[in-house]
């Protein structure tokens, strides 16, 4: 995975709560298994229904084309598990993404693929929304996860907390699978403490 | 110290603890589907990694499958690949594939249970968010992205930070035509599309103990839809009975020793939940949604809201959501006039569902206009429909009847609405677009639903029912 030290980029400002990952990271109609993520990421709602681009929408908005921060409201990321919904954001080089809470699934999936999930409690995140809406994407923000601090225009200075485990996991783009192989000797040997407790655990079989 | 059932299950699952802090908690069975697999199996091709038990792992093909009489791999265009890729895996990795055209092929979190492969007080995952449908049986189940289907297949286990825990308690009786889908529509509406974020709901009370085993897979399935990644019901005899003899259960001395075993999976009275919520089901109506997320919801007599009515909060929601559905605010839900019924998915197209919908369909039709159609969760259900007649009922009452997959739930197989049409659907979303662009979807049950096709009209099923008496 690649490591997350630090990110600069323009703050573009989704102000809602509930963004899910249909809106995210849309099925499409036609697909298939290599997807351009990039043209993905919030794909219906950057377009009219005519199939021309939505000027309002603010990603398609001159200054937040190449925003590298995204920052929104409540349980971002709420529905399907897909990762596209990741992917697509990573695919536009967007690596932060600041919200007042994320769901479940979707803010592992993040830690999975080295998207920093920043939460601000709320005051700080009405503090940090204030400062990007002032700012309006004429200069950018650094979020530092060794800091654990983001820095900005007029002397922005935010803190934000995350665990030290999520910390590490993304500092050092850890590789999830490898640091759980380390305890393959613990799971074989559960796996023989189990099929003596619970035996109808360790086996599948079709009985027909 | 007393213990919840879910501290009964992660404490027996979990292997260790990893240097990150997180447990590591055994998974006892892994489903896959064609959406997401894929991926997994590049990546572990790529890192040359091998599936660690390859005989706990199970695949479908259900997201991408067409619902078409005689359908193949290429009636989808846009699936073909993906259920190809899938084939192509699951022989590379040794892994059971309940492919097309396969007597138990259907929708993962159908067939799993049917085929006996969840069973209480195990643990079970799959890359969908509503893994957890088979809590209904009192198992422990989490929805995950690609790169955790791919750390299960090499480890067999995921790497979890301990949940909290909730129980809600569900106390009276639900009066007729009312069941799970009604009582899960509610406790989201109250508890909000974030109420169980962080939580692992165990499911109680009068209601639930009356649910038969479907009804509560319904309940379980919609847990994610309040935020929570798993949700279950502790196991009962009715759960037992429902299991036994089911292809993959446990047979003979083991069958007896896991029955007495899961005879003692219980929270212990005196244990402790985080959060505690309890819904009073006696008089609930029918449910229905009238926004664009599954709390937007009100009883089948309600109206629209007026979005400034509305907590300041959720203001804006309401207001986008009155906009994309069409609707004026005060409105009655009863009596708008519908394009499309849908009446299918892991949350509502198992064989009771569907007799439910049959038995409102019997000896009626479709109003005119309306385009309905029924999908069965597993293509065993649709044979077991066949073999009560169910499906002749629902095409002589103009349904189309397709074979099974996940379809319109998400229309990742094409199956989907034309703008602007309003369609009541079984299913678990009412997002924006979800079932096809500018479609505007109004979540309900199969009774409700089936009510809705035949009036032409969103109906309460109970004032049909009467009518026809």
């Amino acid at each position: 995975m690649q490591p997350f030290v630090n990110h600069t980029g323009i703050a573009a400002p989704l102000l809602k709560d509930d963004v899910n990952t249909d809106q995210i990271a849309p099925v499409l109609h036609a697909r298939g298994l290599q997807e351009d993520y990039k043209a993905m990421l919030f794909h219906r709602a950057r377009r009219r229904e005519d199939g021309s681009e939505d000027a309002d929408f603010v990603l398609n908005r001159p200054q937040f084309r190449r925003a590298g921060i995204l920052v929104t409201g409540h349980n971002f990321g709420a529905g399907s598990s897909r990762e596209s919904a990741v992917w697509s954001m990573l695919a536009n080089d967007i690596r932060v993404i600041v919200a007042k809470s994320f769901a479940d699934i979707y803010r592992e999936n993040c830690l999975q693929n080295g998207l920093l999930p920043v939460v601000l409690d709320a005051q700080a995140a009405d503090a940090f929304i204030a400062r990007v809406l002032a700012v309006d994407g004429a200069a950018p923000f650094t979020v530092d996860l060794v800091t654990q601090r983001i820095s900005g225009p007029d002397g922005c200075d935010i803190a934000f907390e995350i665990t030290a485990a999520d910390r590490m996991r993304l500092l050092e783009g850890l590789d999830d699978i490898g640091l759980t192989l380390k305890h393959i000797d613990d799971i074989v040997d559960w796996e023989a403490r189990a099929a003596a407790a619970q035996p109808w655990l360790q086996t599948a079989q079709d009985g027909r | 110290m007393p213990r919840t059932l879910l501290d009964r299950i992660w404490d027996f699952h979990c292997v260790g603890r990893r240097a990150d802090g997180r447990d590591l908690l055994y998974i006892d069975r892994h489903v896959l589907h064609e959406l997401h697999a894929h991926h997994a199996f590049t990546r572990l091709a790529r890192e040359q990694r091998q599936v660690h038990r390859p005989d706990l792992t199970f695949a479908v093909q259900d997201h991408t499958v067409a619902t078409k009489p005689g359908r193949g791999d290429d009636t989808n265009p846009s699936g073909s690949a993906f259920i190809k890729a899938m084939r192509e895996g699951c022989r590379n990795n040794g892994i059971r594939l309940f492919d097309l055209g396969d007597p138990d092929q259907g929708i993962s979190h159908v067939v799993a249970p049917e085929l006996g492969l969840v069973l209480p007080g195990a643990t079970h995952a799959v890359p969908d968010s509503h893994a957890s449908t088979v809590g209904g049986l009192g198992a422990l189940a989490f929805g995950c992205g690609t790169s955790e289907l791919a750390h299960i297949l090499v480890t067999q286990v995921m790497a979890l930070k301990r949940p909290k825990s909730m129980r809600v308690r569900l106390d009276g009786r639900l009066g007729p035509h009312v069941n799970a889908k009604d009582v899960a529509l509610r406790l989201i509406a109250e508890l909000g599309v974030a109420g169980a974020r962080g939580y692992v709901v165990e499911y109680a009370g009068a209601a639930v103990r009356a649910m038969p085993i479907e009804q509560r897979m319904t309940l379980c399935n919609l847990n994610i839809e309040m935020g929570g990644r798993s949700g279950f019901v502790a196991p009962d005899e009715t759960t037992f009975g429902w299991l036994e003899g089911r292809p993959f259960a446990p047979r003979g001395p083991h069958w007896d020793r896991a029955f007495d075993y899961w005879r003692t999976l219980k929270t212990d009275d005196d244990a402790v939940f985080d959060r505690d919520v309890v819904l009073d089901c006696a008089a609930l109506e029918p449910q229905i949604s009238w926004g664009t997320d599954p709390s937007q919801v009100v009883a089948i007599s309600g109206r629209v809201p007026d979005p400034s009515a509305v907590e300041p909060a959720r203001r804006a929601a309401a207001e986008s959501a009155v906009a994309y559905m069409g609707l004026a605010p005060g409105t009655p839900l009863a009596g708008l006039p519908v394009d499309r019924v849908f009446i299918g998915s892991c949350t509502n197209a198992r064989l009771p569902d569907l007799e439910t919908a049959a038995a409102v369909a019997r000896g009626r039709r479709v109003a005119g206009g309306v385009a309905a159609m029924v999908v069965p969760g597993s293509s065993r259900v649709k044979r077991e429909a066949e073999a009560l007649g169910l499906d002749r009922i629902f095409r002589e009452a103009g349904f189309f009847w397709g074979e099974s997959g996940c379809s319109m739930c998400a229309g990742g197989n094409g199956d989907r609405g034309q703008p602007g049409e309003r369609c009541v659907s079984t299913t678990n979303r009412n997002f924006e677009n979800r079932q096809g662009p500018k479609v505007r979807t109004h979540l309900a049950s199969p009774a409700t639903a089936a009510a809705s096709a035949i009036a032409g009209r969103i109906a309460d099923v109970r004032q049909l029912a009467a009518g026809f008496a």
